[in-house]
Order: C-alpha cells, then sequence, then structure tokens
C-alpha cells in the first residue's frame, strides 16, 4: 500500500518538475504569487528566509536568506585563548552542545598532542551519544509537530529533560553546556550521574518505542512524508551531505566508523541507511539512530573503566582548586591558563565528529601563539541547507515545511 | 590500491608536474599540497574522476589570510575525501591580495556554491564562473570583508559603546 503511493508521488514530483522549468521559461506572462516564508516564522524553527514564487499551492522558485543570527565566531575565535572558545562551539548546533564541544576539544588535543585516558574517552561517548539522542528527539517530535501531531513532541519533551537532567548533574549546564575541558572532563561522573544515566537507559526505550507507534506506521503521517523532500545519493554526495540526511539516500557514510575518534571503535552498534532519501526516509534513519545510541551508552555505561578522567597535561588542563590554593605550582598553572598565557605549538589540524546532523569538522591553524591563528567551522547545516531550493521546488508550500523540519536545520549552526 | 600520502602525491606529480603540485607536507595525516589557480580546477577534476583515486566528496574550504606573505597573502583551501577509501587530503592555492580570484568549483560540486559565496564575503575571493557570488551571512551594504586580519575584532568607529558601562 504504501510502496505504491511512494511511486506515484515520485513521479508527481517529477512531472512538477518537468512543468516547472516550462513555465520558469516564460515567467513573465505567468500570476506568479511571492511569498516570505520567514525571516520568522513559527513553522521554520529558526531565523532564516525563503522568499518563495508560487503557483497557487505548488513553489516555483525559492531563494533562500541566511545569516539573521551571524555571531562572527570565526573572528572572535581569532582573538580568544583557546579554552574561551568552546562556549562559543556550544553555540552552533544548541540542540547537542556537547558534541560540538568535545569535538573542539579533541581538535585542539589533536594538535597538543594529548593523549586521553580511556575513562574519560567512554565518558565522552556517554555524553555525546546522549546529546545525539536529545538532537534527533527534537527533530523527529517537531517533524510531527509539523504535520499534525503534537502529542508525540510533549511526550518526548520529558525524557529531552531528563537528558538535561544528567548535563547539569555532570558540569551543572544544560543547553549551552560548555561540557569538559581540553584534556578530558572537568569532574568524574558522580554516583548520581551514573545513576540518573541507569535511570535513563531504563525508561527511555519504552517511551521511544512508544513514540514510533505512534508515527511510523500512521496513515496521515506517512501520507505527509513519503516522496516528499526526496533527493538522490548523487546530489546528495555533490551538496556535500553528511550524517542522517545523507544516510536516508542510501549513503552509509558516517565518521563514527570511517574515522573512529574517542573509541568509538570498542562499541558494537550499526549505521541504519535509507533508500529514497525522502522525509520519511530522514525520520526512519534518525529514528533507528536512536536506538543505536542507546546501545553505544549501554555497552560505555556497563565496561566505564576505571582511571584517570582527565590527561595528565599540566600546561592546559586547570589543577583542581584545593590545589591552587595550597600549591605554588597549581597556582601558577592556573593562573597562566586563566589568562591565557599558554602557547599552543605551531600547526594546523581537521579533526571531524559526527554531529546531530552530520561531519562537524574543525580546521584549526595555529601559528604557535595563544590564539588559533584561523579556526573555521565545517558546519553541516550551512552546507546541506543550499539544497534545500532544489528540494522544494515542484512541491507544495506544506511539503516544504516538512522538509524542513526533517532536515533538521539550525539556524546557529547555520550562520555560526 | 591502497592509497597513501606517498603514492597520491606521486601520481599527481606525474599528471602535473613538480612545478605545479609542491610543498607538499602532512600536518596531521591528512596531505597537504600546493597548486596554482590556473592548475585547480584540473587537478581537482582529475581527483574526481581518476579510477583509482575517486575523490568525490567536497567536505570544506576555507580561506586563511596572511598578510606577511608578500605577493601571496591569501590562501584558499581545499578539503576532499574520497569516500571510497576513505581517503583525505588538502589541496591551498595562493593568491595575492590586489588580485583575489580564483575559478569556480561549482562545476563540480554543488556545495562549492555557499563556501565560495562565504570565501567571498569574509575573505573578499572573486571566484569566475560563480552563478551568484553575493554575500551570504553578512549584510548586502558592508564594505569590506571582516575575517580579513587587518580589521580588529570590534568596530573601532562605534560610538555607542561608551568604556565606563562595560567597566574598561
Amino acid at each position: 500500500m504504501a510502496t505504491d503511493n511512494k511511486t506515484a508521488d515520485t513521479d508527481q514530483l517529477q512531472e512538477f518538475r518537468d512543468n516547472r522549468d516550462l513555465k520558469l521559461q516564460d515567467k513573465k506572462n505567468e500570476n506568479l504569487t511571492t511569498l516570505n516564508l520567514g525571516p520568522t516564522h513559527p513553522a521554520t524553527h529558526g531565523i532564516f528566509q525563503n522568499i518563495l514564487q508560487m503557483d497557487g499551492e505548488v513553489i516555483m522558485d525559492a531563494v533562500p536568506t541566511i545569516g539573521y543570527i551571524h555571531r562572527a565566531f570565526e573572528k572572535i575565535a581569532e582573538r580568544r585563548p583557546f579554552y574561551q572558545i568552546t562556549p562559543l562551539t556550544d553555540r552552533m548546533n544548541y540542540c547537542s552542545s556537547p558534541i560540538n564541544n568535545m569535538g573542539y576539544h579533541m581538535t585542539v588535543e589533536k594538535l597538543l598532542g594529548i593523549e586521553i585516558p580511556k575513562r574519560a574517552q567512554y565518558i565522552r561517548v556517554i555524553m555525546m551519544e546522549l546529546a545525539r539522542i536529545s538532537d534527533h528527539l527534537i527533530c523527529n517530535s517537531i517533524l510531527g509537530v509539523d504535520s499534525g501531531a503534537f502529542t508525540g513532541f510533549l511526550y518526548v519533551m520529558q525524557e529531552r529533560e531528563h537528558i538535561y537532567d544528567i548535563y547539569e548533574e555532570v558540569c551543572g549546564a544544560r543547553l549551552t553546556t560548555n561540557m569538559g575541558r581540553i584534556g578530558g572532563m572537568e569532574r568524574d561522573l558522580s554516583p548520581k550521574a551514573l545513576h540518573l544515566i541507569g535511570e535513563f537507559l531504563k525508561r527511555f526505550p519504552k517511551v521511544w518505542a512508544e513514540f514510533e507507534k505512534m508515527l511510523t506506521r500512521n496513515r496521515i503521517f506517512i501520507d505527509r512524508t513519503v516522496g516528499v523532500g526526496a533527493i538522490t545519493a548523487e546530489r546528495a554526495l555533490s551538496y556535500g551531505f553528511t550524517g542522517p540526511n545523507l544516510r536516508a539516500t542510501g549513503v552509509d557514510y558516517d565518521v563514527r566508523v570511517m574515522n573512529p575518534y574517542s573509541s568509538y571503535g570498542d562499541f558494537e552498534f550499526e549505521i541504519p541507511v535509507g533508500a529514497k532519501g525522502d522525509t520519511y526516509d530522514r525520520y526512519l534513519v534518525r529514528n533507528e539512530e536512536v536506538w543505536q545510541s542507546l546501545k553505544i551508552i549501554e555497552q560505555a555505561y556497563k565496561n566505564l573503566p576505571e582511571g584517570s578522567y582527565h590527561a595528565d597535561a599540566p600546561h592546559y588542563y586547570l589543577p583542581p582548586k584545593q590545589e591552587v590554593y595550597t600549591s605554588m605550582e597549581a597556582l601558577i598553572y592556573h593562573f597562566k591558563i586563566v589568562m591565557g598565557e599558554i602557547d599552543a605549538p605551531k600547526g594546523e589540524v581537521y579533526h571531524s565528529v559526527e554531529g546531530g546532523n552530520g561531519e562537524l569538522g574543525f580546521y584549526l591553524v595555529s601559528d604557535g601563539g595563544r590564539t588559533p591563528y584561523r579556526l573555521h567551522f565545517r558546519r553541516p547545516c550551512f552546507i546541506y541547507y543550499q539544497a534545500y531550493t532544489e528540494m522544494i521546488v515542484g512541491g507544495q508550500l506544506a511539503d516544504a515545511i516538512l522538509t524542513l523540519s526533517s532536515l533538521n536545520v539550525i539556524a546557529g549552526e547555520l550562520d555560526a | 590500491m591502497e592509497l597513501t600520502n606517498e603514492n597520491v602525491l606521486g601520481k599527481l606529480i606525474a599528471q602535473f608536474g613538480e612545478e605545479n603540485i609542491f610543498d607538499a607536507y602532512d600536518p596531521d595525516g591528512i596531505m597537504t599540497l600546493t597548486t596554482t589557480r590556473e592548475n585547480i580546477i584540473a587537478l581537482i577534476q582529475y581527483l574526481y574522476d581518476d579510477k583509482d583515486l575517486q575523490v568525490q566528496f567536497l567536505t570544506t574550504m576555507a580561506g586563511i589570510h596572511f598578510p606577511d606573505h608578500k605577493g601571496r597573502e591569501l590562501c584558499m583551501m581545499y578539503q576532499l575525501h574520497s569516500l571510497r577509501h576513505n581517503y583525505r587530503l588538502r589541496i591551498k592555492v595562493f593568491v595575492p591580495a590586489e588580485d583575489p580570484v580564483l575559478p569556480t568549483l561549482t562545476n563540480i560540486y554543488a556545495a562549492a556554491n555557499w563556501m565560495e559565496r562565504e570565501a567571498y564575503d569574509f575573505y573578499g575571493f572573486i571566484f569566475t564562473g560563480h552563478p551568484n557570488l553575493i554575500r551570504i551571512l553578512n549584510i548586502e551594504e558592508m564594505e569590506y570583508h571582516p575575517m580579513l586580519k587587518q580589521y580588529p575584532l570590534e568596530d573601532q568607529t562605534r560610538e555607542d559603546k561608551i568604556d565606563t558601562y562595560f567597566g574598561r
């Protein structure tokens, strides 16, 4: 049943696209309506504008404008000591800040050549996978909201709250976490944090299974999403897609497997892939990734190694406060690190992590000073959002909204 | 063929000559080499088409400004990835600040469109053949390219920021 529907929709989409090309040629003779979708529109979940040319309900052309919350992070980063850049990374993809934080920390560690103890790596994996769950959970539940199902959103939002409780216990913050330090974590997992993670692992699978049950085989949801905003693997690769959006087209590229970092090689997990690259496939891929993330967290939680939660790198890792008050050496290091008086070695590194939306890369050039000479963020949203025009033209306005939410474009990451 | 930095570099030098592929080094496991703007498109096209390499994914592009390098102040970094062989490499092109012109990559990678607009916006690179080379993140009326090193972090001409408000 669903399959027939899928082909019909795809054919229709192709027909629209063919017609569009003809119609755009004699655009002047046509009475197209101009519609401003955004910059602030409740359905776009972020500040970006699309100026649409509409023929009735059908989108003929779209011109995206971005940059409304551009905060010049790359420029600011050139004037800040290394440890002060972490809070900037929080504000890129704010649905999964720990991934950004740790990606940045790992980049600097690569530059400094610091070896991180296993325990710290496992704690990082747990936090990063929790962040991935909260990211996908928002994306998929918002997709439900945009297609008319509010209940699931509110239901899983409570679970995000529990994830934020874990963040709070681990680092003190909830949304813009600034979690960890260059060299490891700022503190060990407390017994309460371990308890919260254990509770989460017990409770969450039931909730997620129920959420899946609500949408995955839902007739209305399938009708709204199958064949909507589809993109082929070739186009997706050309557009630089990464992450769940690329995997939905059938390409199994995942940084965690291709270039394992932070001991991802130790864990058993699968990379779900889709087939058609449409909104429904993106939803399914994210859904399955949540299960895989749970699997990773369970393994890391069970096999959490003993040892230190940070590297032995006194030049870069802040000493414990107690020692700062009692030991001269610690006081000196503390002062030098906080005042940003410690120079990094010369070098050039690229490090990427699998962020919520795809390959989140950091390209860092250091000239041996106290700040980066150049820090470039490879922001997956920025790169794949350019395909949005191609994906919505020929479709209907209501489908464009769903496509946007299923791409999970986060304005903070888009504009940096 | 197992791709290593040595055999890829050898292959590229055999194809393009030592005068066009130079300054190759390996800062972080990713081979970094420099080429000229005349050869950059041919090189990336060659990497894309070659059966053994299949470097068919543009990871990112980033501009860098070196005001002290006379005659080669602006650097454009292309980072490419062969998903088939999981092999990454980085290509740099240096151009003088008064003539920051590069050919566009949009004919090979659709993703280059906004990356080039970003490089234009922040560094003033001009990409010949680009379909829509306008600013992307900054306002259209901006008269300078803010990531160049001569511009300080804060706008020094602002009058609405009074030091006493900020405890300076």
